[in-house]
């Protein structure tokens, strides 16, 4: 009974504050103006047949995919490694909260700072290697957000995966080790599979946030150079707010939202549990 | 990895066993693999870190003609000077008031609606409905409604006014603090409010006299995420406001960084600036939060 109550209640709600992102996708609003005309499929034609789309898409799925790879086993390995007691690693954990602090805006001034070819580190130490043209090549920017998207995560992804290793009953170790298992062993055979939900729950919240990726984007390279960086959230903001098309920048959004439900869906099928649980033991 | 060691550890203080490692050396017991890991992470967290310190108290002239590892030797306040004169104690009050005015009413109502929804959820569809649209406003991406939240602003004619960042901070910092509180209210033993029934407080009077001060340690907690995350805001003010009058910091580093973009001293000061308070607060208020769930524990 409260279990339908509840899908009634998201099927209705959980719908309605998108409709305004929803209806707004059928009108031709400028953003200047205090009325909004409609305009019919209009939007959505342009935008589903304009190559842009399937380029945001692509540069979104690449920095979900490549922010995933590059966090989830160093976080793993962080975290197991600070799950320890002893005091050092405690200290650990407490600086490596630092990078949370700051605001997107602040980071991405810091690495512009820091990577610009003439002015920064690399130009100053005089290292070849660091004296790229960092945000002004496609590639090389990617990678820079990648990084410094990392730079801010692994230490907040390296706390969830400590909470998780702590849970694990410590004679589940004492057993394998009666049995003779090695190290190593005991990695695969019991931290990783005990690992599971931590795993989905720290996975949810990088791929479906990665979707809403801006700030960070667009202080660093506003979607450039070209559109190399141009991911769905910021392909959303120059459309509606520097073009002044609302109609087409609301169906991005609606992408969007899509996008996320059917991720967080995908994620928690392939973990096998309720997302929204896994989720909850996450916070 | 690392695990093994540690739990093993854990296990010999909690049952105080006989030790029966005695097949490997020490140093082979190590997690080499983590801690190589978590330290070459450090590193990379902190030089960053360390280069915006060191390098907001040294003048530009001797940015370009010092190692920029080394701290300055003679160091200088001049780069903040520079960016207190281009109006950052404006933008930080402009931050501090769009932070207070969301944060404050965010989290009495969640308080008062995570009470209600912890003693009324039994009896009344009502308040569960409620409940049930703040867990589903957790689904919601800022970024996905930010085009009708923009709409409704310029429709209440508050565009381009500090009034237009704290609402709709307030309406997305209402679901989580209310999860997290009534998950909070939820552990009071019933007992207490039943006893506080009996001497005939009313629910008004339990709210505050109970079930606040029970709450203080998750009211800390969800006060300071909820300020981090309107302190650092980017998107609502870049497309809420307009003017210089009303830029608040994160907004403000921008601008100063897209002016001054050379004068790299000056704009890593504007950056230690904007953070400075958010650090003193993590200071003072991680113990707070901490001191709060033991003394939550030891009732």
């Amino acid at each position: 009974m409260s279990v339908s109550y509840t899908h009634l209640a998201f099927t209705i709600f959980g719908i309605v504050p998108l409709i305004g992102v929803l209806v707004l996708s059928f009108s031709s609003w400028t953003g200047l103006t205090q009325n909004v005309p409609f305009s019919g499929l209009d939007s959505w034609k342009s935008v589903l047949t304009d190559p842009g789309l399937p380029h945001a898409l692509w540069i979104t799925f690449l920095i979900m995919a490549l922010s995933w790879l590059a966090q989830t086993p160093l976080s793993i390995l962080i975290g197991v490694f600070i799950a320890g007691h002893q005091r050092y690693r405690a200290v650990l954990a407490v600086l490596f909260f630092i990078p949370l602090l700051l605001s997107q805006a602040a980071i991405a001034i810091t690495y512009k700072m820091l990577l610009d070819p003439n002015f920064g580190l690399g130009a100053s130490l005089g290292w070849g290697f660091l004296q790229q043209d960092w945000l002004g090549e496609g590639k090389l920017a990617i990678g820079v957000i990648i990084f410094v998207v990392s730079w801010q995560w692994i230490p907040f992804h390296s706390l969830i995966y400590q909470g998780g290793v702590r849970q694990i009953p410590t004679a589940m170790y004492e057993a394998a080790e009666i049995d003779g298992a090695g190290r190593v062993r005991k990695f695969f055979s019991i931290t990783l599979p005990q690992l599971k939900y931590t795993i989905i729950t720290s996975s949810t919240l990088m791929v479906v946030g990665s979707l809403t990726f801006f700030d960070l984007i667009w202080v660093l390279t506003a979607g450039g150079p070209a559109d190399a960086t141009r991911a769905l959230a910021v392909d959303m903001y120059v459309r509606g707010f520097r073009s002044g098309l609302m109609g087409p920048a609301s169906a991005i959004a609606v992408i969007l939202v899509l996008l996320g439900l059917g991720l967080a869906l995908l994620v928690r099928r392939l973990g096998g549990r309720d997302a929204a649980e896994s989720q909850l033991e996450g916070i | 990895m690392t695990i093994v060691l540690d739990s093993r550890e854990a296990g010999k203080a909690a049952h105080a066993a006989p030790s029966s490692n005695g097949r490997r050396p020490r140093w082979m017991q190590y997690n080499w693999l983590g801690g190589l890991a978590g330290w070459l992470w450090l590193v990379i967290v902190l030089v960053p870190i360390y280069w915006i310190v060191i390098t907001s108290f040294k003048l530009q002239t001797d940015y370009f003609s010092t190692n920029p590892l080394v701290p300055p030797s003679s160091p200088t306040l001049e780069n903040y000077r520079f960016v207190l004169e281009n109006h950052f104690v404006r933008y930080f009050f402009n931050s501090v008031i769009v932070t207070l005015g969301a944060v404050v009413p965010a989290v009495v109502v969640s308080f008062m609606a995570a009470y209600a929804i912890v003693r009324g959820s039994a009896v009344s569809r009502f308040i569960r409905t409620v409940n049930a649209v703040f867990l589903m406003g957790l689904a919601i991406p800022l970024q996905a409604v930010i085009i009708p939240v923009y709409l409704l602003i310029i429709k209440l004619q508050m565009y381009d006014s500090l009034g237009a960042i704290i609402l709709p901070s307030i309406a997305f910092a209402i679901p989580l603090s209310v999860l997290v509180l009534s998950n909070f209210i939820r552990d009071i033993p019933k007992e207490l409010f039943e006893s506080m029934r009996m001497d005939g407080a009313t629910e008004w009077g339990t709210l505050w006299r109970l079930a606040l001060p029970l709450t203080r340690p998750a009211l800390v907690t969800v006060t300071i995420y909820q300020g981090l995350q309107v302190w650092n805001g980017f998107l609502l003010p870049l497309i809420l406001t307009q003017s210089p009058e009303r830029r608040v910091l994160p907004l403000a580093l921008t601008a100063f960084q897209g002016q001054y973009n050379i004068n790299i001293p000056a704009v890593l000061a504007s950056v230690m600036l904007t953070t400075l308070p958010i650090l003193v607060l993590y200071v003072v208020g991680r113990r707070q939060m901490l001191s709060g769930l033991t003394a939550g524990f030891g009732k």
